[in-house]
């Protein structure tokens, strides 16, 4: 069986606060700043090593970003991925949400033979929550997003390897619960925190990590026409960036409780809501 | 058709999602914007009377698509069928709302259709060569950028709920168009059953008064005195991600970015530091109060009223406080 994971190198969230707004170029400064796995992705990876685990098979780390990301692509194999690739070009940079699924599907279809593909839900830094259900879309399999749990795995191989009878039954959050949904194979799940705990790499992880293989991939490798991705392949254009205008009147009072409890009881009193 | 501005509806047991009104209400302006008109697209069987409410609500016309099961997932087959319904029509603008159902449906229909989405906009405008201006939150709603498809149509965009307002319903006139949509082949994707988790008639979304707490409150006791203030100010309770996941609050409280956005006449916050993410689900509220001990926290930055102080004090006394006057008004 061959799991794929995809993977997205994100600013920590602990330096956001030391990014700023470049006032007139109008892009993010994020000098210095530290990349770190996707947070989901993480718990997507996770999932992958348990199926893993219980069924064997290979676990595949995929991630588009630039070379200096490659060892965030390290940690994920210390974590257990057996293998990773990362595709990488300047004709990548840019790309929306579009363009990079398209880019992704490519590169599975090169590696080829997946039963399973496993993605964060969402990136905690554009949080589109777009590239599971539109990688789906290319690679024309199912995609199912919100996943908080894999409930039954089925699966079977033939002599040479291949999925018989490979079917996964899920549970997908909706607003006011969940629905269980069963899928046949290959299928590609996005899934949420809930769905389990990531572990840590181990010592022996780490060391393991250095002898595992990182493939990277060009545009070219890919066979992908540089005008179809990167900035001038995606339909999205950025128009403006800006910080949020927070306009609030920022009274702010230290006093007892009993006098802070009556100044805040005049306040909503005001309202009329008391 | 240029001018022409497509919300999807979503409804859930026979009666909208909230948000679609919403996001109805929004198009309506966009439609009277660029002097086009506005479609609704309702996929199930047996709405006709739901597709009037789209008209009264705004809509020039209703695409009803029935699809001969109306248990269906919105799965690859139902993707192909809208994809090519709306490539047949071929509107400027196509309008989701930033749903559990839509946020897979307006992707899987961006990709099949090769144009430009954006996602859990939080404003829409019309810029000078008629693009739509797509306000969206990157960095959990530290930074807002602006995103346009000036070249493929149609121009999609998923629509945080909560964020639009809802017009007044009126009585008007417009066509309902209804259309049986065969389904080829087997499906490989089936519902077993749908469980429910949250009261249907969830308060926090429509309540006036939103009382959310966060880590600083510091565990279950005062968990509970945030619920007995909610009561006696007839409010809701609303959470930041900690409480969720320490279990103290349940999933479907939590405010902001990965949860709810709420705007409440008052909204107080205890124990909150401000997180951007927690903000931007709350920054529509008319007035916010916030009772933090750290004197650095953010949300002293972007709060009305703000009481520095130990909320382990301010909380009882508080709620005493109001018990007296809520009491003095019954009697």
């Amino acid at each position: 069986m061959r799991i794929i994971v995809c993977l997205k190198p994100v600013p920590d969230p602990k330096h956001w606060k030391e990014m700023s707004l470049h006032p007139t170029l109008k892009v993010l400064v994020r000098e210095g700043i530290p990349n770190v796995i996707n947070p989901l992705d993480r718990n997507a990876l996770e999932e992958a090593l348990r199926i893993k685990e219980r069924q064997g098979g290979e676990v595949i780390i995929l991630s588009m970003a630039p070379l200096f990301c490659l060892s965030i692509l390290r940690e994920a194999l210390a974590m257990g991925g057996d293998r990773a690739i990362l595709l990488s070009d300047k004709a990548f940079a840019g790309s929306d949400t579009l363009a990079t699924s398209y880019i992704l599907s490519e590169a599975v279809r090169k590696i080829g033979d997946f039963d399973l593909i496993l993605c964060g839900n969402q990136t905690i830094d554009g949080w589109t929550g777009h590239v599971g259900p539109q990688l789906s879309q290319f690679l024309g399999i199912e995609g199912i997003s919100l996943v908080r749990m894999i409930e039954e795995f089925h699966f079977e191989e033939d002599a040479k390897g291949r999925a018989k009878a490979a079917r996964a039954i899920v549970r997908r959050n909706i607003e006011y619960g969940y629905v269980r949904i069963e899928a046949e194979l290959p299928l590609l799940l996005s899934v949420v925190k809930e769905i389990n705990t990531p572990r840590y790499a181990t010592f022996a992880g780490i060391l393991e990590a250095e002898k595992k293989e990182i493939q990277i991939l060009s545009a070219s490798d890919l066979k992908i026409d540089p005008s179809h991705v990167g900035l001038t392949g995606s339909p999205t254009k950025m128009a403006d960036l800006f910080m949020p205008e927070v306009k609030r009147r920022r009274e702010i009072i230290q006093e007892k409780p009993e006098v802070a409890s009556r100044l805040i009881i005049e306040k909503i009193h005001q309202r009329g809501l008391i | 058709m240029k001018g022409e501005v497509w919300v999807y509806a979503e409804c859930i047991d026979r009666a909208f999602h909230e948000v679609s009104l919403e996001i109805l209400s929004k198009g309506r302006e966009i439609a009277d914007k660029i002097g086009g008109s506005l479609s609704a697209v309702l996929i199930g069987r047996g709405l006709p009377d739901l597709a009037k409410e789209l008209v009264d609500f705004g809509a020039d016309q209703v695409h009803l698509l029935e699809p001969p099961d109306s248990n269906f997932y919105l799965d690859r087959q139902m993707v192909e069928v809208l994809a090519e319904f709306v490539k047949e029509h071929d509107p400027d603008i196509f309008l989701l709302a930033a749903t559990s159902v839509g946020t897979e449906l307006a992707p899987k229909l961006a990709a099949k259709l090769k144009t430009g989405l954006s996602a859990h906009c939080i404003d829409l405008d019309i810029n000078e060569k008629g693009h739509l201006l797509q306000v969206v939150p990157a960095f959990e709603g530290g930074v807002l950028a602006t995103i346009v498809c000036p070249d493929q149509r149609p121009q999609m965009a998923t629509i945080s709920p909560g964020v639009m307002r809802v017009r007044k319903r009126e009585s008007r006139n417009g066509k309902i168009l209804r259309r049986e949509v065969p389904l080829k082949g087997e499906p490989r994707i089936k519902v077993l059953d749908t469980l429910r988790e949250e009261p249907m008639d969830t308060p926090l979304e429509k309540a006036e008064v939103v009382i959310a707490g966060g880590w600083g409150l510091g565990g279950k006791e005062y968990w509970h005195m945030l619920e007995e203030l909610a009561t006696l100010l007839r409010g809701a309770v609303g959470a930041t991600r900690p409480p969720v996941d320490e279990g103290w609050a349940r999933e479907y409280q939590m405010v902001g970015q990965s949860g709810k956005t709420v705007r409440p006449k008052l909204y107080m916050g205890f124990g909150i530091s401000g997180m951007m993410h927690h903000m931007v689900g709350i920054q529509d509220s008319d007035f916010i109060i916030a009772v933090n001990s750290d004197p650095g926290a953010d949300i002293f930055k972007m709060c009305d009223f703000g009481v520095l102080g130990d909320l382990k004090k301010v909380l009882p006394c508080l709620i005493q406080e109001i018990r007296k006057k809520v009491k003095r008004v019954e009697v």
